[in-house]
């Protein structure tokens, strides 16, 4: 059964109503917990002073976007349990999470770091490395702000409005009120934005059932109907992942995505713009609340099988089956929910982007006596360029090349872990040993999912006989981390000298301990 | 406090190593059966896991908050 995508003129209505009310938030928020907007601590980071609730909104909004909640369902759709390692996925990033990011937010609170690469440059005294990871973080958010306002165009598009002029508008406003408010805006428009996901994810999961005959029926319906769809790279879907390749592409995709979230620099703006460590603890307790609705929100997928409707393409999954099934009214609330899902992962990521250009590009190579003032004006203006550019490239080019991308940014982002997060234990590894590593890395995995021209991000490894099927980015990875290793104890041998580390162990925790306990392995 | 009883203490932070182990093969949970209120097993035992590592974490953080006073 198709859905018609006619214009709905109730639903359309409360779209917009909730759009401005959204857009007038978004200025206001200049003035919520009023700070100094013309330093970067201030406008990019929200004055480093967000406590517990706020940031379970902010990282919630940032981390599960609007693309997300289109993306997650219709891979569902489409391919069937493979798209469900976005649970393990969101699962296994906490306890992560809560190990690690305290030590960062803590090293960054003491030293005035805005950006990953900032650490990196501190930790390892190297203008190289810190280059190498801020451009990894801008080449991989791009795509990802790109794809954004797919979600937002999927959601008109169901609605019935096409062509780029709302887009263009809807991308206008949340330029302008980024670039007054900073953070800020986002922070403030989370809070509505998780409340009306939250609504309609409930109504969504607990209504649709009891019409289309229980979860029962759901499963069933998807498990007789999954063997007979075809998945980009010519297999059959599946209910469950039967093959020993299909497992392990469905563990290292879970396992490399978890560990490449925090990596990117919407997320890390995110967590050190809280208060401190101990809300960051606290946050990986709260946050899988939003990894249980993500669970839900894919189960929409099977949904959409369940209730035989035929999307035109798996994107438009949830959003037919919104409109098949909730009046007019509340699929209005429900494309309100995602789309304002998407402005506030854009934000962030717009205002991650012109952090790290502003800090790790502008100051470092082209202006090192900038003000504070300076350093804010120019992220001001970057935030709105980053925009600029996310919207040429989705009206002008093909969503394929945005969805490539992001696939690729994944790979990518996942190339900077052993600099950021082995970086945060020791200064074991040497900066060029870092710096191949990295470099190998991205050339491996690049290749690796252009050779399978971006139809997937599962390689299948054949060394010598030995089969494994695994994510890409763990590939890409492992070969990294070897290298960097291997590396590190040739550049010992040949006595190439390192350089300062500006951090000193005391700086990574909150302990008052920790200064007579050094961490073992930290070789100075 | 004294540094044993700390180091003590950090050895609860080896339970955050659970989720992974329960979640990184799906040899043991990709099948269908025992269903529960019409899941599978493959998707309730996933569901599980969300609220289980959250708890577990939960029982870290509260574990080890006195070291960090």
């Amino acid at each position: 059964m198709k859905v018609a995508h006619n214009t709905d003129a109730v639903a359309l209505t409360i779209f917009i109503v909730l759009f401005v009310g959204v857009a007038v938030l978004g200025f206001i928020a200049a003035r919520w917990r009023r700070g100094d907007l013309s330093l970067l601590d201030e406008w990019g980071l929200g004055g480093r002073r967000f406590g517990s609730v706020v940031t379970w909104f902010l990282l919630g909004g940032d981390l599960y976007t609007a693309y997300t909640f289109i993306a997650v369902p219709a891979l569902v759709f489409g391919t069937g349990a493979a798209g469900f390692f976005a649970l393990p996925y969101t699962i296994m990033m906490y306890p992560f999470v809560f190990v690690v990011m305290p030590r960062l937010s803590s090293v960054a609170h003491r030293h005035g770091y805005v950006t990953p690469a900032d650490f990196v440059r501190g930790r390892y005294g190297s203008r190289g490395l810190s280059t190498a990871v801020a451009f990894t973080g801008l080449l991989a958010t791009m795509p990802y702000i790109a794809l954004q306002l797919v979600g937002i165009q999927v959601v008109l598009g169901a609605m019935g409005v096409n062509g780029d002029w709302p887009l263009i508008i809807a991308f206008a406003v949340l330029a302008a009120y980024t670039y007054q408010s900073g953070l800020r805006a986002p922070a403030l428009i989370a809070l509505v934005k998780d409340a009306l996901i939250y609504i309609t994810v409930l109504v969504a999961v607990i209504y649709i059932p009891s019409k289309v005959g229980g979860f029962g029926h759901i499963f069933d319906s998807a498990k007789s109907a999954l063997p007979h769809k075809t998945t980009p790279t010519g297999k059959p879907a599946a209910f469950l992942p039967g093959t020993t390749a299909a497992q392990q592409a469905y563990a290292t995709l879970a396992l490399g995505s978890a560990l490449a979230l925090f990596l990117y620099p919407h997320s890390i703006t995110g967590v050190l713009s809280s208060k401190g460590s101990d809300v960051i603890r606290r946050n990986s307790v709260v946050l899988p609340a939003y990894t249980f609705l993500l669970g839900l929100i894919a189960l929409l997928g099977y949904m959409t099988i369940a209730a035989g409707i035929t999307p035109k393409n798996p994107n438009y999954a949830v959003p037919d089956l919104f409109i098949h099934f909730f009046p007019s009214w509340f699929t209005g609330v429900a494309f309100s929910a995602i789309a304002i899902g998407a402005l506030v992962p854009a934000a962030i990521m717009s205002i991650a982007a012109a952090n790290l250009f502003t800090r790790n590009i502008y100051k470092e190579f082209l202006r090192p006596q900038a003000s504070g003032s300076e350093e804010a004006q120019m992220a001001k203006i970057v935030s709105l360029l980053v925009k600029v550019g996310a919207l040429l490239f989705v009206i002008f080019l093909p969503t394929k090349y945005a969805i490539d991308l992001q696939l690729l940014g994944g790979v990518w982002i996942l190339q900077t872990l052993p600099a950021i997060i082995i970086g945060l234990y020791t200064r074991w590894f040497h900066r060029w040993a870092l710096m191949i590593g990295w470099a190998v890395g991205m050339g491996w995995g690049t290749w690796m999912a252009a050779d399978q021209s971006f139809k997937t991000s599962v390689y299948n490894l054949d060394l010598f006989g030995w089969k494994f099927s695994a994510y890409e980015g763990v590939f890409a990875l492992v070969a990294n981390l070897i290298l960097a290793a291997a590396l590190t104890l040739v550049f010992a041998l040949v006595g190439a000298r390192d350089r300062a580390d500006e951090t000193r162990d005391e700086d990574y925790s909150e302990f008052r301990r920790e200064v007579a306990r050094p961490t073992p392995g930290v070789a100075h | 406090m004294n540094g044993s009883n700390n180091g003590r203490r950090r050895i609860w932070y080896l339970l955050l190593l659970a989720p992974f182990v329960g979640l990184l093969f799906p040899g043991w949970y990709a099948r269908s059966d025992p269903e529960l209120f019409g899941f599978p097993f493959f998707y309730w035992y996933q569901f599980a896991w969300v609220i289980v590592a959250a708890a577990i974490t939960l029982v870290v953080y509260l574990l080890t908050r006195s070291e960090r006073q």
